[in-house]
């Protein structure tokens, strides 16, 4: 028998992110007697949120209409934007952008924290009577004759050599009639429920971009809040999708960030050094000069759209938000699909828990009626258009994509690869000569990481599992030359004693929680794992 | 025996504090707060006298804004069995403090009052004293061993140079330092538990305490960067620098 405590619960909830609260407020707002549970492995709600994040209030506006009064941080709406495509020296601003690039539209849009947004949401699910247990992570799916019966908790206080520490106490088993997965993208136990039950059978696979941010503080007399800046082109080459973000808001505050597809095929790329020096192009820098950075950190995001999105729903719950893909990448924006996804999620289950049904089977019914859908497909064709025919020829297919067919192509492009797989050996891989730090507008990788303020408690087994230390070995190293130490934003894998004995080390106590090594390993061969709860960034409410 | 713990909200360990840019204090605003880990440490041992049965009851106390009950559920979370919340405006200083406690203990009359020996955020380090001072009682400061027993506390002391053994009369005052013990996690059931424990507030002001502040910040600043060391060749140079560039020998 279990040590563990456990708890009955109507519906348990994984992930306190926009797609996990927004689920959690409509389940309560649906049927004030669903008990409801939250848990969140960030130190608190907001912990662990990187977003860029102009957000659109859609799916605010229809949970919470008076979300104005009730105080939410949607403080600095977008007045200014600006699109370029870049060269090396140079920037071309994209004329005519609200007809070439209509996802990317924003008015009526807000630059925001989004972990301010998802503190503020905690409030209001936490008044509605939902239970946020932040600092707990979950660790384990429990699955009783093929139904997900709830998830545990993980194991505090074990140590490095995976005995027992004096201060260990157990996991607790929060049992739900519905477990809801709102981990993000990448989420660990979404990637076990997913094997589970075969959900991505019949579906493209998922494809990812790295986004890796940094927040700054600018002279008053430099900013424009509501400026939103968008890049693609230089310094990524043609093949590789991904380009920069820059946005003024809050007081004297600039988010800037770059994401960079995950299906690169350059093993020597760098996603943050890719990220450092296009803040030394002209149409960057000059927003950096005189201010100073205050926050860095990462996370992956799913790229795939539409034709990834698995199956959503299993017998005992369903996957919302980015843990299913529900991010709208030609828009760059997957908060309002989030929450859109966690609200229809919250209808299906308080439907099946009328009619006692194990799988809440009607969320994919109601996903397919709703905005959120048409918006997706819509989208479509862009990401992959980009996967196939490169940068500038994936530009124009999403300009005559927006302009002539207005997102109604009868065709569906299609991902053929998974984004591990793309990876070019070292041999055949031309080098990237990335610039120094100047430590004024760029910086290297540890002084970065130590801005997201990430601790781990270091006596704790390692939270990222390499299975097999020969293959890392034979491929990472001897094939690719450790693609892992460029691609991880935090500096958690090194590659000690190259010339004579070279191996692995894993600073787990860095990682940043971003998935990355999950999603890119050429082999899959490193699993990403919950650490302690707690554990990873604490990203402060200006992220 | 009662044993009273004052605890402080604080901005967390693991995050690295920003001057405001006009020096006059560290933003604090959308930063994750945490119980002072000195007091986490002083929560821990008065829990454990608890369970060895010297205590009967443990009280948390917290005196500063309504989100420091986030931290008292923490200590009862922990094990304390109750707890008051103080509400005032804005950080007290410690004379303050010790005034408010002062007026806490004549109303629930503890044979024990057990704090960190200093908050992380502004490291004062006085509280604890200026309390003992107010009382009129003993004082056992930066504890790493506490036996109680006879009415009586020997508190190993840390000092300079080695370990000072105090024995005190009860009630006493008795500050935590760090190796006095390990704290416990909060575990998630207890957690859920400590949501139903008594929380009790009161307005500080219904303390009839003087709270005026008597001190001043003049201005707050960065701690200069360390410069970026060299390696020398040997040791010839190395003397050679430290006498002729550093000046030191």
């Amino acid at each position: 028998m279990s040590e563990r405590e456990a708890m009955e619960f109507d519906v348990v909830i994984v992930g306190g992110g926009p797609a996990g609260l927004a689920a959690a407020i409509r389940l309560r707002q649906l049927n004030p007697e669903t008990t409801v549970c939250l848990i969140e492995k960030g130190s608190e709600i907001g912990a662990h949120i990187v977003s860029g994040a102009v957000i659109e209030p859609r799916a605010l506006e229809e949970l919470l209409p008076d979300w104005l009064e009730r105080g939410a941080p949607l403080k600095t709406p977008v007045t200014e934007e600006e699109m370029y495509f870049l060269t090396e020296t140079k920037g071309f601003k994209i004329p005519a952008l609200d007809r070439v690039m209509p996802h990317l539209a924003n008015h009526g849009n807000y630059v925001v924290s989004l972990g301010e947004v998802c503190r503020w949401l905690a409030e209001q699910a936490e008044e509605l009577g939902v239970e946020i247990y932040p600092g707990f992570a979950g660790a384990e799916v429990l699955i009783e004759q093929n139904r997900v019966v709830g998830v545990a908790t993980g194991d505090m206080g074990i140590a490095r050599d995976g005995e027992r520490g004096p201060n260990y106490q157990p996991g607790m088993e929060l049992r739900a009639k519905y477990t809801l997965f709102a981990e993000g993208c990448r989420g660990s136990l979404t990637k076990q429920v997913m094997e589970h039950y075969n959900l991505r059978k019949g579906v493209d696979p998922q494809t990812y971009g790295l986004g890796i941010k940094e927040v700054w503080e600018i002279p008053a007399e430099n900013h424009r809040p509501g400026l939103v800046v968008h890049s693609f082109g230089w310094p990524l080459d043609d093949k590789t999708y991904g380009g920069a973000w820059l946005y003024h808001f809050g007081e004297n505050l600039v988010s800037y960030g770059f994401v960079t597809g995950l299906d690169y095929e350059n093993t020597w790329l760098s996603p943050f050094d890719e990220m450092q020096r296009t803040k030394l192009h002209p149409v960057f820098r000059k927003h950096f000069e005189g201010g100073r950075r205050l926050i860095y950190g990462a996370r992956a995001l799913s790229e795939g759209g539409l034709q990834s999105i698995p199956r959503l729903t299993f017998p005992g719950g369903a996957l919302l938000g980015d843990s299913a893909g529900f991010l709208n990448t030609p828009k760059i924006k997957g908060t309002h699909t989030a929450m859109k996804s966690g609200m229809l999620a919250a209808e299906a289950v308080i439907d099946a828990l009328k009619t006692d049904r194990a799988e809440p089977a009607s969320y994919t019914g109601l996903v397919r009626k709703s905005w959120l859908y048409d918006e997706l497909k819509t989208a479509r064709n862009v990401r992959p258009a980009f996967a196939r025919w490169g940068a500038k020829l994936g530009a124009l297919y999403a300009g005559f994509d927006a302009m002539v067919l207005r997102g109604k192509a009868p065709w569906t492009l299609h991902f053929k690869h998974a984004d591990n797989e793309t990876l070019q050996p070292a041999s055949l891989s031309t080098p990237i000569a990335y610039p120094k730090p100047d430590n004024k507008v760029t910086f290297d990788k540890l002084s970065s990481v130590f801005l997201s303020n990430t601790n781990h408690e270091e006596d704790q087994p390692v939270h990222l599992k390499v299975r097999s230390v020969d293959l890392w070995k034979t491929v990472n190293w001897d094939v690719f030359r450790a693609p892992e130490s460029r691609y991880c934003p935090a500096g958690v894998y090194e590659t000690a004693d190259a010339d004579s004995n070279p191996h692995l080390v894993i600073n787990a106590q860095n990682c940043v929680h971003c998935k990355t090594c999950d999603i890119k390993d050429p082999t899959q061969n490193i699993d990403w794992c919950t650490p302690e709860g707690g554990g990873g960034p604490n990203y402060p409410a200006g992220m | 025996m009662k044993i009273l713990v004052p605890v402080k909200r604080v901005v967390d360990y693991n995050i690295k504090v920003l001057v405001k840019s006009d020096g006059t204090g560290v933003e604090t605003a959308g930063l994750k707060m945490s119980m002072n880990p000195f007091d986490e440490i002083a929560v821990e041992e008065a829990i454990r006298l608890r369970e060895k049965g010297v205590a009967t009851e443990v009280i948390a106390v917290s005196i500063g804004v309504q989100q420091a009950q986030d931290t008292l559920r923490t200590a009862m979370a922990m094990g304390a069995d109750r707890s008051i919340l103080v509400l005032s405006d804005e950080s007290p200083e410690p004379l303050a403090v010790a005034k408010v406690l002062k007026a806490l203990v004549e109303r629930e009359k503890p044979d024990l009052v057990f704090l960190g020996k200093q908050a992380i955020d502004d490291d004062m380090n006085a509280t604890g004293q200026m309390l003992a001072g107010l009382l009129g009682w003993g004082q056992g400061t930066f504890a790493s061993k506490v036996e109680i027993a006879d009415g009586r506390a020997e508190v190993s002391r840390e000092i300079d140079g080695g370990t000072e053994t105090v024995s005190l009369a009860l009630p006493a005052i008795i500050t935590a330092d760090l190796r006095l013990n390990e704290p416990r996690y909060a575990s998630l059931p207890n957690i859920m538990k400590a949501k139903k424990k008594p929380l009790e507030t009161i307005q500080a002001a219904d303390l009839g305490v003087d709270m005026t502040r008597r001190l001043t910040t003049v201005s707050v600043a960065e701690p200069a960067t360390r410069k970026a060391g060299i390696t020398v060749g040997s040791v010839a140079e190395l003397v050679g620098k430290l006498r002729n560039e550093a000046k030191v020998i």
